[in-house]
C-alpha cells in the first residue's frame, strides 16, 4: 500500500506531460504567436498539442504489460486496462485536435487547445481510479473543459446557449452525482468502490445509487436526461462536439461500468422478463429503452447532421447500457468493445462532417447534397462510418451490436430473460437505418446545387482512412480485440 | 472445389472498378464483366465436378455438402468462416453468375457515375455468393445483410419512378426481415447451449419442440419478406419498377431468392417441428400470394408492375414447394428459383432496357406495335413469357409442374388453389404482349416504321443486350427440355435435405 511520490509521478506521466503540453500551447499562442494570423497560430498550436499527445502517448506504452498496480488504496490504478483506455483517449483527443487544425476556432486558439488537453488529463484519471471522490473530481475537470468549449464559437449566440444549456444541466447532474455519492459513503463508510456493497442494497443505499445513477446518467445523456445533447452538439464548434461524443462518453461509460459492475455488483436486482426485482438493473433497462425509443425516433426528424448524430449517439447509449444490464465478464467484454467502436466511428463521421461543413457552407443535411461527386473519399469514409453506426455488417458497429446483443441473450440463455431489451434495440437499429440513409441520400443520391470540388488536406484523409480501417477491421476481425478485453476484465471483475 | 473463388473475384472487381478513374468508362464496363465472367466461370465449373467430388462423399458422409472453407472466425462467439456447397446450392450459385454477367451486359449503356453504379452492383453480388455458400448462420447474416445496402444506391441513383421511395421502402423491409432473423438466430444459438453457429451442427441436435414453435415463424417470416411473401410483398413490385434494369433483374432474379433459400437452408432446418406445426398457415400465404400476385398483374397498366407483380406470384411457387415436405415438390421448388430467377432477369431486361430506355415510357396504352419497331425485343419477351406461363418445353413448366404434383400429395385443394393462378398468368402475358407489340386496332399502322409514337426512330437492339438475353432464353430452354441437367443435382441433395428433417 505504501506508495511513494516516484511511483504516483510514473503513474501520472502521460497526465503530467499533457498538463506540461497544455502550459506549453498557452504560453506559445500568447508568447510568440500573439502577432501571427489565425489559421497560421492554430496549426503551430494544434501540432504541438499533438505532439504533446504522441509524447504522453510513451510512458504509457512503456508501462503496458507491467502488472497493475494499485497506489493510494485504488485512487490511481495503473493497469493493462486502465492504460489501454487511456491510449485510446489519447488517440481521440489527438483526432480531435487534427480535425481542428482546419476548423475556424476564433481567437484564443492557445486556451482552445489547452482545455482540451485539460480535458483529456480529467478524462484520463476518470478511467484511472477506482476512488468515489477522485471521479466526481476527475468527472468535474472533463465536464468543466468541455463547457468552456462548447462556447468556443464567441460570436454566435447558439453556441452561448448551448454551453450554458450544458452547464446547467452538467452542474445540476453533479449536484446529484455528489450527493448520491456522499449518502453512498454515509451509509459504507467507504469511497473506494471495490468496498461499497458488502451486504445488501439497503433503502438508503438504494437512494444514493439513484442519485449516482442520474448524474452519470446526464453525462453520458441518456433520456430522461439527454436535454442538453442536441443542442450542446449543434452549437460546439464541431471538433469539440465529436470530443464530446466519444471522449467524454468513453472515460463515462468505463468508470460507470466500473462502478456498477465492480461497486454495486450485488445490488442489480434483476430486469429478467417476468421476474423484475428492483436494482439498478430494471433503471437501466427502462432508460434503455427510452434512449433507444427516443433517441431514434427523434433522430428521423432532424435536419441538421450534429443533431441527428447527437439523437444518434443518445440511442447508442441505450445500447450499450443492455450490455451494462448482461453484466458480467461477457457483458463488460461487449460494452467496452462497444465503447471503442462506437468512439471511433463517432469520431470519424464527426471528422467528416467538420472537414466539409466549412466549405459546404454549413451543417444542414443539403448541404451535404451531392457530396460524393465533391468530395469522392471522404463521402466514401463517411458512408462507412455511417453504416457502421447503423450497424451493417461487415462493420465494426455491427459487429459490436451483435455482441452486446448476445452478451445479453446469452445473460439468461434458458429462459430468454433478457430478449424483450435485445427485441426493442433490434427493431430500433431498423428504424435508425432510415435517417442513416438519410443522410446518405443527401451524399449520393441528391445532386448539389454547387459542383465544385472540396479539396481537403491530405494528412486529414489519411487520418480519417486510418479511423475508417479500424472500423472495418474491427468488424470483421474483432476476435483479437475480443480476447485481449476478456483478459484484461477478467483481472479486474 | 474453389466455388469461394466467386465472392473473392466479385470483392476484387469492386476493389478494382473503384480504383479506375471515373472517366474509363468502358474499361470500368470490361473489368466489371470480366469479373462477373470469372465467377460464372468458376460456379460452372464447379457445377460440373460436383457429381465426380460428390458420389463418394454422399456414400461416405451421407451428405451432399462439398466443405470449401471452415475456419474459426471469432471465437468468442464460436461462430466459423464456413462455405459450403451442396447440390442445392450450387444451382443458385450459377443462377447468380448468369444474372450477374447478363445484368452487366444490358447495363452496358449506363453513363452516369459508372464507376459507382459497377461497384455497388458486384458488392451486391459478392454478397449473394456469400449467403448461397456459408454454412455458419452468424456468416450467412453477415453476407445476407451486405446485399441489402447496394441495392438502395443502386436503385435510388440510377433507378426511376419514385425511386427513392422505393429504395427505402424495400431496404427498410429487407432490414425489419433481417431484424426478425437476427432475434431467431440468437435465440436459437443460445437454446442450443450457444457453443456453434454451424447450420449443419445445430441441425444434428434439433430444439425443443415448443422453442422451435415460436422461433421458427420469426426466421421464416423475416427470410420469407425478401422472397416477397404474401403479405410482406408490398417492397417487391415498387422495388422492382424503381430499380434500373439490372438491379430489377437481380432483385427479381437473385436477391428473392435468397430470401427463399434462406427460410430453406436456416429456417426449415433447424427448426423442423416448428415448420410441422406452421406449414399450413405458409402453404395458404403461398397459395393467397400466388393468386393475388397474378390477378393484381392482370390489372396492372404499367409494363414493369406487370412483371413485377407476376414475380410475387411465382415466389409464391417455390414458398408452396418448399413446404410440401416432399421430394418432387421441394425439388419443384429448387428449380423454379432457378427457372424463375431466369425468366425474371429476362422479362425485366425486355421492360426496362429494350423498350422503357428506347420509348420512355411503360405504359400500356401509350405503347405498341414495338413487333416491327424491335423484333428482338418481341421474340425475346414471347419466349420469356411462355416460360413465364409455364409452357411446356421451357424451364417454369418442369419447375411449376413439379410444384403442383408435391403441392397435390400434401392436399389437393393446395394444387388446384395454385393451378387456378395458370390461366391468369397467361392472360397477363398476352394482354402484355398484345398491347406492347402488336399494332392497335384504333390507331393501327402507327409503328410500321421502327419509331416510337414521336416520330423518333428507336435505336436497334444493341450486341450486348443480345447476348445477354440469347444466354437467358437458350438457359429456358434447355432447361425445359432437359430437366435432368439440374434435376439430377438437386433431387438427391433434396432426398437428403428432407431425410435430415426427420
Amino acid at each position: 500500500m505504501d506508495a511513494t511520490y516516484l511511483d504516483i509521478a510514473r503513474g501520472l506521466s502521460a497526465e503530467i506531460v499533457l498538463v506540461l503540453a497544455a502550459l506549453f500551447a498557452l504560453a506559445l499562442d500568447l508568447g510568440w504567436l500573439r502577432r501571427e494570423g489565425g489559421r497560421e497560430r492554430t496549426r503551430a498550436v494544434g501540432v504541438l498539442t499533438i505532439v504533446g499527445l504522441i509524447l504522453a502517448a510513451i510512458p504509457v506504452c512503456q508501462m503496458l504489460g507491467n502488472g497493475s498496480q494499485r497506489l493510494l488504496g485504488g485512487t490511481l490504478v495503473v493497469d493493462d486496462l486502465t492504460l489501454l483506455f487511456k491510449l485510446l483517449l489519447i488517440i481521440l483527443t489527438a483526432l480531435t485536435a487534427l480535425i481542428s487544425l482546419e476548423y475556424d476556432v476564433g481567437r484564443h486558439v492557445g486556451e482552445y487547445f489547452a482545455t482540451m488537453l485539460f480535458g483529456a488529463v480529467g478524462m484520463m484519471l476518470l478511467v484511472a481510479t477506482e476512488e468515489l471522490i477522485t471521479i466526481f473530481v476527475a468527472l468535474e475537470l472533463t465536464s468543466l473543459c468541455l463547457y468552456i468549449l462548447t462556447a468556443f464559437h464567441k460570436s454566435w449566440l447558439r453556441s452561448q446557449e448551448a454551453a450554458l444549456k450544458y452547464f446547467m444541466f452538467g452542474a445540476i447532474s453533479s449536484a446529484f452525482l455528489l450527493f448520491g455519492l456522499s449518502l453512498v459513503f454515509g451509509v459504507t463508510g467507504t469511497t473506494n468502490i471495490r468496498e461499497l456493497m458488502t451486504g445488501s442494497l439497503t433503502p438508503l443505499l438504494g437512494v444514493g445509487l439513484l442519485m449516482i445513477l442520474i448524474g452519470f446518467g446526464f453525462k453520458v445523456a441518456v433520456v430522461p436526461f439527454h436535454l442538453w445533447a442536441p443542442d450542446a452538439y449543434e452549437g460546439a464548434p464541431t471538433p469539440v462536439a465529436a470530443y464530446i461524443a466519444t471522449g467524454s462518453k468513453v472515460a463515462s461509460f468505463f468508470v460507470l461500468t466500473k462502478v456498477l459492475l465492480l461497486g454495486f455488483a450485488g445490488g442489480a436486482g434483476s430486469a429478467l422478463w417476468g421476474k423484475f426485482a428492483s436494482g439498478w438493473a430494471m433503471l437501466l433497462a427502462v432508460v434503455a429503452v427510452l434512449s433507444m425509443v427516443l433517441g431514434n425516433c427523434a433522430a428521423i426528424v432532424q435536419r441538421n447532421v450534429k443533431r441527428l448524430l447527437a439523437y444518434s449517439s443518445i440511442a447508442h447509449a441505450g445500447y450499450i447500457f443492455i450490455g451494462l444490464i448482461a453484466a458480467g465478464l461477457t457483458g463488460a467484454t461487449s460494452v467496452m468493445f462497444y465503447i471503442i467502436v462506437y468512439a471511433l466511428t463517432n469520431l470519424g463521421a464527426f471528422g467528416v462532417v467538420a472537414a466539409l461543413s466549412a466549405r459546404a457552407g454549413g451543417e444542414e443535411l443539403t448541404h451535404f447534397n451531392g457530396m460524393a461527386k465533391r468530395a469522392p473519399l471522404l463521402s466514401l469514409l463517411m458512408l462507412i462510418f455511417v453504416l457502421s453506426l447503423a450497424g451493417v455488417p461487415p462493420l465494426g458497429g455491427f459487429f459490436g451490436k451483435f455482441y452486446l446483443f448476445a452478451a445479453a441473450v446469452g445473460q439468461d440463455a434458458r429462459h430468454f430473460g433478457l430478449l424483450w431489451l435485445v427485441v426493442v434495440g433490434i427493431l430500433m437499429s431498423a428504424v435508425s437505418l432510415y435517417y442513416y440513409l438519410i443522410v446518405l441520400k443527401h451524399m449520393y443520391v441528391e445532386a448539389a446545387a454547387d459542383d465544385s470540388r472540396i479539396e481537403t488536406p491530405t494528412y486529414l484523409n489519411a487520418a480519417l482512412g486510418l479511423v475508417a480501417l479500424a472500423v472495418i477491421l474491427l468488424g470483421v476481425f474483432p476476435q483479437p480485440t475480443l480476447t485481449l478485453l476478456n483478459s484484461l476484465l477478467s483481472r479486474v471483475l | 472445389m474453389h466455388t469461394d473463388w466467386t465472392i473473392y473475384s466479385s470483392l476484387i472487381g469492386a476493389g478494382l472498378v473503384l480504383l479506375l478513374p471515373r472517366e474509363a468508362k468502358n474499361l470500368i464496363r470490361w473489368v466489371a464483366l470480366l469479373t462477373g465472367l470469372v465467377g460464372l466461370t468458376v460456379a460452372l465449373r464447379d457445377y460440373f465436378h460436383y457429381d465426380a467430388i460428390v458420389t463418394g462423399l454422399v456414400a461416405e458422409t451421407g451428405s451432399g455438402f462439398v466443405h470449401l472453407r471452415d475456419v474459426p472466425w471469432i471465437t468468442a462467439l464460436h461462430s466459423r468462416y464456413h462455405l459450403a456447397v451442396d447440390g442445392i446450392s450450387l444451382p443458385l450459385v450459377v443462377l447468380n453468375g448468369f444474372v450477374c454477367v447478363t445484368g452487366i451486359l444490358f447495363s452496358w449503356n449506363i453513363e452516369s457515375r459508372t464507376k459507382e453504379f459497377f461497384a455497388f452492383f458486384l458488392v451486391l453480388i459478392a454478397g449473394v455468393y456469400g449467403v448461397f455458400m456459408a454454412m455458419d448462420l452468424f456468416l450467412l447474416f453477415v453476407f445476407y445483410e451486405l446485399a441489402i445496402i447496394p441495392k438502395y444506391f443502386i436503385i435510388a441513383i440510377w433507378g426511376s419512378t419514385r425511386k427513392e421511395y422505393g429504395a427505402m421502402k424495400l431496404v427498410l423491409y429487407s432490414f425489419v426481415g433481417s431484424a426478425l432473423v437476427f432475434i431467431a438466430i440468437l435465440a436459437a444459438f443460445f437454446a442450443a447451449g450457444g457453443q456453434t453457429f454451424d447450420m449443419l451442427e445445430l441441425a444434428k441436435h434439433p430444439l425443443a419442440r415448443e422453442i422451435q414453435v415460436w422461433i421458427f415463424p420469426l426466421a421464416f417470416a423475416g427470410f420469407a419478406v425478401l422472397a416477397g411473401m404474401w403479405p410482406f410483398h408490398t417492397w417487391a413490385p415498387t422495388g422492382h419498377v424503381a430499380a434500373p434494369t439490372a438491379a430489377s433483374m437481380l432483385l427479381a432474379g437473385v436477391v428473392m431468392k435468397l430470401g427463399a433459400y434462406g427460410c430453406l437452408r436456416a429456417s426449415m432446418m433447424l427448426f423442423p417441428a416448428g415448420l410441422e406445426h406452421w406449414k399450413w398457415w405458409i402453404a395458404v400465404l403461398a397459395i393467397v400470394g400466388i393468386i393475388y400476385g397474378a390477378a393484381v398483374a392482370l390489372v396492372q397498366k404499367d409494363f414493369k408492375f406487370i412483371i413485377g407483380y407476376s414475380s410475387v406470384s411465382h415466389m409464391g411457387f417455390v414458398l408452396l414447394g418448399l413446404v410440401t415436405l416432399n421430394v418432387i415438390g421441394v425439388s419443384g421448388a429448387v428449380l423454379q428459383m432457378f427457372s424463375h430467377g431466369i425468366v425474371a432477369s429476362l422479362l425485366f431486361a425486355v421492360v426496362g432496357r429494350m423498350v422503357y430506355d428506347r420509348t420512355h415510357t411503360r405504359q400500356l396504352d401509350e405503347l405498341g406495335g414495338l413487333r416491327k419497331a424491335i423484333p428482338f425485343a418481341c421474340v425475346t419477351f414471347v419466349i420469356g413469357g411462355a416460360a413465364s406461363m409455364g409452357m411446356p418445353g421451357f424451364s417454369g413448366f418442369v419447375a411449376e409442374i413439379q410444384v403442383l404434383i408435391g403441392a397435390f400429395a400434401m392436399s389437393p385443394w393446395l394444387a388446384l388453389g395454385a393451378a387456378l393462378s395458370i390461366p391468369i398468368t397467361v392472360a397477363y402475358i398476352l394482354n402484355a404482349n398484345n398491347k406492347v407489340f402488336m399494332e392497335k386496332d384504333d390507331h393501327g399502322g402507327h409503328h410500321d416504321h421502327a419509331e416510337d409514337g414521336h416520330g423518333h426512330e428507336l435505336p436497334p437492339i444493341s450486341l450486348p443486350e443480345k447476348a445477354a438475353a440469347v444466354i437467358l432464353m437458350a438457359l429456358l430452354v434447355i432447361l425445359g427440355i432437359y430437366p435432368s441437367i439440374m434435376m439430377n443435382m438437386i433431387k438427391p441433395n433434396v432426398e437428403l435435405f428432407l431425410r435430415g428433417l426427420h
